[in-house]
């Protein structure tokens, strides 16, 4: 945090100077501008090209129903604020993605910045906000890889700092175990469970021995087969299955790159194992990937963040979860995905913050303002408020719902989510009981 | 049990290996062209099977054949257009270039069919096993190992029996000399890329209907191809076959060890030939 404190000296004075400049510059291109009314500038950084880009799907639609629905701009007491949205590409890599994230404070000169799409996305945008204090939120990744990811000693939480100006609201893995849990405990099984963690940042912290997965499943009475960590994107998962097979798992689990887990899958029905439960993190958030995997995808399950069966509905427009999807759907011909809520919400918090602010060239009182902000999304309620959460993260982070889903094919054809696992919050409706895979 | 099923299983990836090297040795043996682009070719390969199954409703095996027509007319107008152009005593061009062509191809594919995971559906077929004992074996990954010693039986076929392929010897071997003889390098060259590309259309159907696949997964595919190629020995189309035989082994053997060990078993195998056999396991006697 040595870093941190070096570029604080005289950051905050470069700043409030390079804003006001920039204000001018803006005036002059905009000519007509009322005294009052200013334009938020909102930065967004999103992975569109790359492994990620799937995740960026969903910016188009979401920008433009933003921009359409606060056209005539908010009004917080007497003033009013317009917006405008500047997107840049990571290319779904981390160092671009803090690139594009230091051009648009510095070039574009942005008010506030917003980024979901996997820590590798978030991490870094977040980080380069922090230290050029401009406030940020953030979501689409799980706070644990958010928070702890970010700090000097990741191994020493004695060292863990919070931060000023980022803010992050999405679920953590105690939840995601959770789900998985109760979703198993639905089943007849001999709770034998199976992991598939890569060596990676994501399958390093499911499979952690202290604090992912092991000591969780282990105090819920289930035990785990862990064959070892293996490469992202293989073409041959045979180790795995025979472990799998000795073990007589029932259960298999794992954070896995959409192509492995069609690996996987395929070479464990061709070897005559199949489990009872699969659920999969990652592999099958989308429901491109699960329709390509095919038939054997039946009953696939996973965590689900988001649905259309969510009982909320948006702040800005008041379309409920249901009607946003079927509005994606036909707009896009393309089937609605997770991220589609949760960019919505990331929206949604904006212009509620517009709403309770009085200058936005003050970072601090925009920072202020997040914190404080307690508002019914697309997504459920968001309010920085740490519950649920340890101490160390309560100030930046907030959580999300989570709540259990499978795949299932519908009479089109297509794979869609059924939500079969409410346990976590039974607000949100199931739509069946959790099924075994045959 | 688990050590026979190891090795068999291990076979059978190294037959996928083979079949993703044979398009990439055939090449750099006939023109030394070492094509970075490879795997995105196989990836394109993969998308021109699926655009016959998906936009013109043809059979798997259809579209793979026409899909294959589709490689060799690219390929050869690749090598025509452009390669040929790079080619002479400096290697960085052509090194560049398909570098820069890896790139092209990789968002040209994302912004035509979006970053979508896709599969070639081969109708229940990627599920069926065969029964070996105890062992089953799946009839996909079977199929691949006999199209990789079919590709390579046609190609030898091609290269010591035909006209054709005494000129891409010729060429291979001293390209001056070939030249006075009457033969059109750049001729050769733009049919040994066509060529080649057909391998990796076929090559493109199995990556495509063995799991899923999607528009950025080739680069990860290259690496495997070019040490089975380095492991069985440069110009010899059997020994890429027990190069990827070999590399497949080491791989299945060292993550039944560990999964952790599975790409470094093929790694250190790699860097093993390599010291012990720099010019791999079969090379073709010097010319």
């Amino acid at each position: 945090m040595t870093l941190k404190s070096i570029s604080t000296l005289g950051r905050r004075k470069f700043l409030k100077t390079a804003a006001a400049s920039g204000a001018l510059a803006a005036g002059i291109g905009a000519p007509a501008v009322h005294a009052q009314a200013r334009t938020i500038k909102i930065g967004y950084v999103s992975p569109q090209t790359g492994p990620l880009a799937a995740f960026a799907e969903v910016d188009g639609y979401t920008v433009d129903g933003f921009l359409e629905t606060v056209g005539g701009g908010v009004q917080s007491g007497s003033k009013n604020f317009n917006f405008e949205v500047v997107i840049k590409d990571s290319q779904s890599n981390p160092s671009r993605a803090a690139e594009v994230a230091k051009e648009l404070i510095v070039d574009d000169e942005i008010d506030i910045m917003i980024v979901a799409h996997t820590p590798e996305t978030t991490n870094p945008v977040s980080t380069i906000c922090e230290i050029e204090e401009i406030p940020c939120i953030s979501t689409l990744a799980p706070w644990q890889p958010w928070f702890i990811g970010r700090q000097g000693n990741p191994g020493d939480p004695g060292s863990w700092t919070s931060f000023d100006y980022t803010y992050h609201f999405f679920w953590g893995l105690e939840d995601l175990i959770a789900v998985f849990t109760n979703m198993w405990n639905q089943l007849e099984t001999n709770k034998s469970v199976g992991g598939l963690f890569p060596n990676d940042a994501d399958g390093n912290a499911w499979g952690d021995p202290n604090t992912g997965m092991p000591p969780a499943l282990d105090a819920q009475g289930f035990s785990l087969t862990d064959p070892g960590r293996y490469q992202n994107l293989q073409d041959d998962f045979s180790a795995q299955i025979n472990a799998f097979k000795e073990n007589e798992v029932e259960i298999v689990t794992g954070v896995v790159l959409p192509p492995d887990f069609a690996t996987f899958w395929t070479q464990a029905r061709q070897q005559g194992f199949v489990p009872k439960a699969a659920s999969i993190g990652k592999a099958i958030l989308f429901p491109s990937a699960v329709n390509a995997i095919g038939d054997s995808a039946q009953n696939l399950s996973s965590e689900v963040w988001w649905s259309n069966h969510h009982p909320f509905s948006s702040s800005l427009t008041g379309d409920t979860a249901a009607e946003m999807c079927s509005g994606f759907e036909s707009s896009t011909g393309r089937q609605w995905t997770q991220p589609l809520g949760f960019l919505h919400a990331l929206f949604e918090i904006i212009a509620d913050v517009a709403k309770r602010i009085d200058s936005v060239n003050d970072s601090e009182e925009v920072a202020a303002a997040i914190a404080a902000t307690n508002l019914e999304t697309i997504v459920g309620p968001v309010a920085w408020n740490g519950a649920n959460l340890p101490p160390f993260a309560q100030k930046n982070v907030t959580k999300t719902l989570l709540v259990g889903g499978q795949w299932r094919k519908s009479d089109d054809g297509l794979f869609r989510l059924v939500i079969v696992d409410n346990t976590t919050y039974p607000d949100i409706p199931t739509a069946g009981e959790m099924q075994e895979i045959s | 049990m688990i050590w026979v099923d190891t090795i068999v299983q291990g076979i059978m990836l190294g037959g996928l290996y083979a079949l993703f090297a044979t398009g990439l040795s055939l090449i750099f043996g006939i023109m030394r062209l070492v094509n970075l682009a490879h795997g995105d070719f196989m990836v394109l390969g993969a998308f021109a099977v699926l655009v016959g199954v998906e936009s013109l409703g043809l059979g798997i095996i259809a579209s793979a054949i026409l899909a294959g027509a589709f490689m060799f007319v690219l390929g050869y107008a690749l090598q025509h257009l452009l390669l040929n152009r790079t080619l002479g005593k400096d290697l960085l061009p052509p090194l560049l270039v398909t570098f820069g062509l890896s790139i092209i191809i990789q968002n040209g594919l994302l912004e035509g069919f979006s970053a979508d995971t896709q599969r070639l559906k081969a109708g229940g077929f990627e599920e069926v096993s065969v029964q070996f004992g105890a062992i089953s074996v799946g009839a996909m990954p079977i199929l691949t190992f006999c199209s990789a010693v079919v590709v390579i039986l046609l190609l030898n076929w091609l290269f010591y029996r035909t006209e054709t392929g005494r000129a891409f010897r010729a060429t291979s071997d001293d390209p001056v000399t070939a030249q006075l003889m009457g033969i059109d390098n750049n001729r050769i060259f733009s049919l040994a890329m066509a060529l080649a590309m057909v391998v990796v259309a076929i090559a493109g159907l199995y990556l495509g209907a063995r799991a899923t696949f999607d528009p950025l997964i080739g680069p990860s595919r290259l690496i495997f191809a070019f040490e089975a190629v380095i492991i069985g020995g440069l110009g010899s189309l059997w020994g890429t076959l027990a190069g990827g035989v070999v590399l497949g082994l080491a791989q299945a053997i060292g993550a039944q060890v560990n999964p952790e060990w599975q790409t470094l078993a093929g790694h250190i195998v790699f860097l093993a030939v390599l010291i012990v056999k720099p010019r791999g396991l079969f090379p073709r006697t010097a010319g």
